[in-house]
């Protein structure tokens, strides 16, 4: 039991630092999704508050706590204030696996704590701690695991608002969640394989060489879709769809409630940017980055950064899918192919010759698969024109 | 000749007259007695009785039969002076019909005596008089005898009286004061509950309950304040009602007790996206009746404004309908362009979207100098934005995956509800005013009428992008051609007089002095005259009794017909794609309430 207050106080430390970056990071992605989006839309976006804008955030969230909290007449209140929190804390706690750089020194001087009779090590030292809360061994595990949970707290959101329009969101993501989980689950099988481990760091370190996104180019495309899926964001946004469900299932919430939704929506963005960075793009690693640990940190964030501004710039670009296509585009098309990559991924892992077997094999089905699909797509087609055709009603 | 021949062939001949003797030949002397009109439009007195036995006969018996219900209405005849000959009533109802394969209109009237007498529906051979028998009732309280619901359309339920009859107050300050009693607040209350019987919907199917939903009057994809309730089995959409009046200003009573002149501003808020093109509508009826000859280059800077105007409604239409499908960045590509629109509008006519610009006889004003260089740029400047958008919305997968097959209807559904416009020409049938009966000079220009097949949202889109560039060809060439001359009329009944002899010699100054003072004195007689608008075909039916104001002003706009399809339309399909049909068919609910 020695190191045990030792092994606290880093882990409560380093949790600290986690909250902290995810909180600002959230408020200054609302802050760089809206100028960014204007840039994109020949706007200004918010540009009054302190240098560039920048003070917008706290201007809004000063905003947001001094504004009414509204809870509807018919509401079930209770699930109605724990919606919000279910929601946030899955998002706050998911990047507790992730590696954000290499093991570095840390150093450290003694504490003492009075009262307690606790001495915390040597007069000065030096720790090697990795950089980042915790290295489990089944750390993606953790993660699906985690993630699923945000589910709870939009679905309850959407049926304790005793609103229709809250509750269709609710159901849509539902089952748009539970759907893409799939797909999700499947395509970090790759990444697994090849690390022969599912601990975040053990998955970092085998991009030593080539970032896994070389080796499973499908497997990082299905990932990141599924997880626009997972986090709500377009082109999957249905259950907030604006035009349709005015807010989906967060149409009741006002004042800091609705801003936990927001934050858990932006944080869960920062999160699974974080989470693809390390799955496939090498996570803290880049040149340098081992001798000098802060560098990896940086080449972390510019990852981060990037696969965010690529989430900006497609809600800027596209429209929304409707909700039964992106079923379909889920259950049809991406759990299929995460299937055949993880089958592709385990023959390469073997043997070449079964490698090439199993990829004609299932290009052959592949092909038969897309004929049937277009032969019977010209068939329903057909019979929709005769529809058309009918006489006047 | 079926409409698909009309679609691909030359236009036919106009055949207006020919149907009376037709009438004749089928009914004798029962077929009623014709009043003759200044529009030209043969006008046929017919009976109760026998309406539908004619309605019938020239729907569907009749060769090349008249198959749309272009307009239905009334005229509250109690007060009306100078009625020319006309057989003696209280109320008339009037319908107008229209015939693709004769390029024809027919007016028939039912005159109809006592305060609120009642005469049979057309619902069961229109669908589309469902909501125009619904206004005539709530604005005439005229009763249609079978009308499966017979209910206020445009007023709140517990409104009480029919404001269009004569005797209804025009002004909230001839009406009392206000009060609102314990027992009227009840009576409020109660109206607001809803009850899914009393919209004709039903609870329970064979082996689900529905959800109802309420679309509206506050939601960001209705583009104003229009209620849709859903009936839901899921997401799907059973049924949808459209609840509409929201926007009613009465902007049809206030025709009544504004002089001529003075009732142009009011046009431009009808379809406040079309500008001058209310105006033109209007005055074009106006002109009729009075019998003004426009000068040549009045018509030509009327023809510009109004194609500018085409551009501008359609630019607002291209943005929204992108956004109601969810892509957030095409609406303000497009805002910025129609304000480069309005940059040219406002120079022209010192105003924006209402600009109030035409005239009796001619427009306010002569184009300033230097509206060419603006021009010009536009032309210039305004292509490759299209064709930007073209990739960037109308080519994009999802949008079209979004929008190809969703919301279609034949082009049989569509001339039976009485759809025009675009989405009358996403069905592949080119029918466009502008060529069939070309006015104000539409004749001089070139320019192509685009058509879409299938009917469905993408359609429409595509008829609509099309149409932007085709107006810009119509620009182009006003740019080129502008003719020399005045700018307005110098018939005596042109308002404002021309001034530049009005202080050489006293008939003109008195004819401008009463022109001004008390507005003109527009001859007696009834016109109808309806141009190609932004979102279809707009009419405006003047009664005028000889006197300086309107006696009875109808205003046929395209967006009312458009609306009431929407249970159509979206019956079998999702929430996501009620929006993109609505999105795509463009309507303004100021043009529906009126």
């Amino acid at each position: 039991m020695d190191n045990f207050w030792p092994i606290v106080i880093e882990a409560a430390i380093k949790s600290v630092f986690i909250i902290f970056v995810l909180a600002t990071g959230f408020a200054y992605m609302t802050f760089a999704e809206r100028r960014v989006a204007a840039l994109l839309q020949t706007r200004l976006g918010p540009n009054r508050v302190g240098p560039f804008g920048l003070l917008q955030p706290l201007a809004d969230a000063i905003k947001l706590i001094f504004k009414e909290e509204l809870i509807p007449g018919g509401a079930d209140k209770v699930i109605f204030l724990l919606a919000p929190v279910i929601t946030v804390i899955p998002a706050l706690v998911i990047l507790a696996v992730v590696p954000w750089g290499p093991t570095a020194p840390i150093h450290c001087c003694q504490v003492t704590i009075p009262g307690l009779n606790i001495t915390l090590g040597g007069a000065y030292f030096t720790i090697q701690s990795g950089l980042g809360l915790a290295d489990v061994n089944v750390g993606l595990l953790y993660i699906l695991s985690v993630a699923s949970i945000a589910v709870y707290g939009v679905v309850l959101a959407g049926w304790s608002s005793d609103n229709k329009y809250a509750m269709l969101g609710g159901i849509r993501s539902s089952a748009q969640m539970v759907s893409y989980e799939l797909a999700l689950g499947l395509s970090v099988v790759g990444p697994i394989m090849l690390a022969q481990s599912m601990s975040m760091v053990d998955i970092v370190n085998a991009q030593s060489r080539v970032w896994f996104v070389v080796y499973q180019p499908v497997g990082a495309l299905i990932f990141y879709l599924a997880t626009l899926a997972e986090v709500n964001r377009a082109p999957f946004d249905m259950p907030e769809a604006e035009q349709e469900l005015t807010a989906g299932y967060h149409t009741e919430y006002s004042g800091m409630k609705f801003s936990l939704f927001f934050m858990a929506e932006y944080i869960k963005m920062i999160g699974v940017s974080a989470i693809f960075a390390t799955l496939f793009l090498g996570g803290w690693r880049g040149p340098m980055a081992e001798q000098v640990p802060l560098l990896g940190m940086a080449y972390f964030f510019a990852k981060i950064a990037a696969s965010l501004f690529f989430m900006i710039w497609l809600r800027s670009t596209h429209p929304r899918l409707r909700y039964d296509r992106l079923m379909a585009l889920g259950w049809k098309v991406l759990l299929p192919l995460a299937l055949a990559n993880v089958v592709v991924t385990a023959a390469a892992l073997i043997d070449t010759t079964l490698f090439a077997i199993v990829v004609g094999a299932l290009v052959l089905i592949g092909v038969v698969a897309l004929a049937a699909y277009a032969w019977r797509r010209r068939a329903s087609a057909g019979g929709r024109a005769a529809v058309a055709q009918s006489p006047a009603t | 000749m079926s409409l698909a021949n009309i679609a691909a062939g030359s236009s036919p001949p106009r055949d207006q007259a020919g149907v009376l003797d037709e009438l004749r030949g089928r009914f004798g002397d029962d077929a009623g007695t014709v009043q003759p009109t200044g529009d030209g439009i043969p006008t046929l007195w017919v009976s109760p009785d026998s309406l539908q036995q004619v309605m019938r006969y020239l729907k569907t018996e009749i060769e090349r039969p008249y198959r749309m219900l272009f307009d239905l209405t009334a005229i509250d005849e109690r007060l009306r002076a100078n009625r020319q000959g006309q057989p003696d009533s209280d109320f008339t109802v009037v319908y107008h019909l229209l015939s693709f394969e004769r390029n024809a209109d027919l007016r028939l009237k039912v005159g109809l005596k006592g305060d609120y007498p009642s005469l049979p529906t057309m619902t069961d051979l229109w669908p589309a008089a469902n909501w125009y028998e619904r206004e005539v009732w709530d604005m005439f309280g005229l009763t249609f005898d079978g009308h499966p619901r017979l209910k206020r359309i445009l007023l709140p339920p517990t409104w009480q009286g029919h404001p269009l009859r004569k005797e209804h107050p025009a002004r909230a300050t001839e009406m009392g004061p206000f009060q609102l009693p314990e027992d009227k607040e009840a009576r409020e209350q109660e109206a607001l509950l809803f009850h899914p019987e009393e919209w004709g919907l039903k609870r329970h199917g064979d082996d689900e309950d529905f959800m109802f939903l309420n679309l509206g009057p506050q939601h960001p994809g209705t583009h104003g304040v229009l209620r849709i309730v859903l009936q839901l089995d899921g997401e799907e959409i059973v049924d949808a009602v459209p609840d509409i009046g929201y926007h009613h200003r009465g902007a049809e009573k206030m025709g009544e007790r504004q002089s001529w002149h003075t009732y142009i501003p009011y046009t431009d808020r009808v379809d406040y996206l079309g500008g001058v093109m209310n105006n033109l509508a209007y005055l074009l009826s106006v002109e009729k009746l009075a019998g003004i000859e426009v000068p040549d280059r009045a018509q030509v800077i009327r023809i510009m404004l109004a194609e500018f105007f085409r551009i501008a409604s359609h630019l607002v239409w291209y943005g929204t309908f992108a956004q109601d499908v969810g892509a957030l960045s095409p609406v303000f590509y497009m805002f910025t362009d129609r304000e480069r629109v309005f940059s040219v509008i406002e120079a022209v006519c010192g105003a924006r979207m209402h600009p109030n610009w035409f005239r009796i006889g001619g427009v306010v004003e002569d184009l300033p100098n230097g509206w060419q260089t603006l021009v010009a740029d536009f032309i210039k400047y305004f292509p490759p934005r299209l064709a930007e958008y073209d990739k960037l919305v109308m080519q994009n997968a999802i949008l079209k995956a979004r929008t190809q097959g969703i919301g279609g209807c034949s082009l049989d559904q569509a001339v039976e509800w009485g759809l025009t416009g675009p989405n009358l020409r996403a069905c592949g049938f080119e029918w466009d005013f502008r060529k069939k009966r070309p006015y104000s000079g539409y004749d001089q220009f070139e320019f192509d009428i685009p058509t879409a097949q299938g009917g469905d949202c993408y359609g429409r889109a595509v008829v609509r992008v099309e149409e932007m560039r085709q107006s810009l060809r119509i620009i182009e060439q006003c740019l080129k051609n502008m003719p020399p001359g005045p700018y307005k009329s110098d018939h005596p009944l042109a308002t404002p007089p021309r001034k530049e002899r009005t202080m050489h010699d006293i008939e003109t100054l008195i004819t401008h002095f009463l022109g001004v003072a008390w507005g003109p004195v527009i001859p007696p007689g009834e016109a109808l005259v309806s141009i190609e608008a932004t979102k279809g075909i707009n009419g405006y039916y003047l009664v005028s009794d000889g006197s300086t104001w309107p006696y009875r002003v109808r205003i046929r706009t395209p967006s009312f017909p458009h609306l009431q399809v929407i249970a159509l339309l979206s019956r079998g399909f999702m929430i996501p794609d009620l929006l993109a049909i609505l999105g795509s068919l463009d309507y303004v609910l100021a043009d529906v309430d009126r």
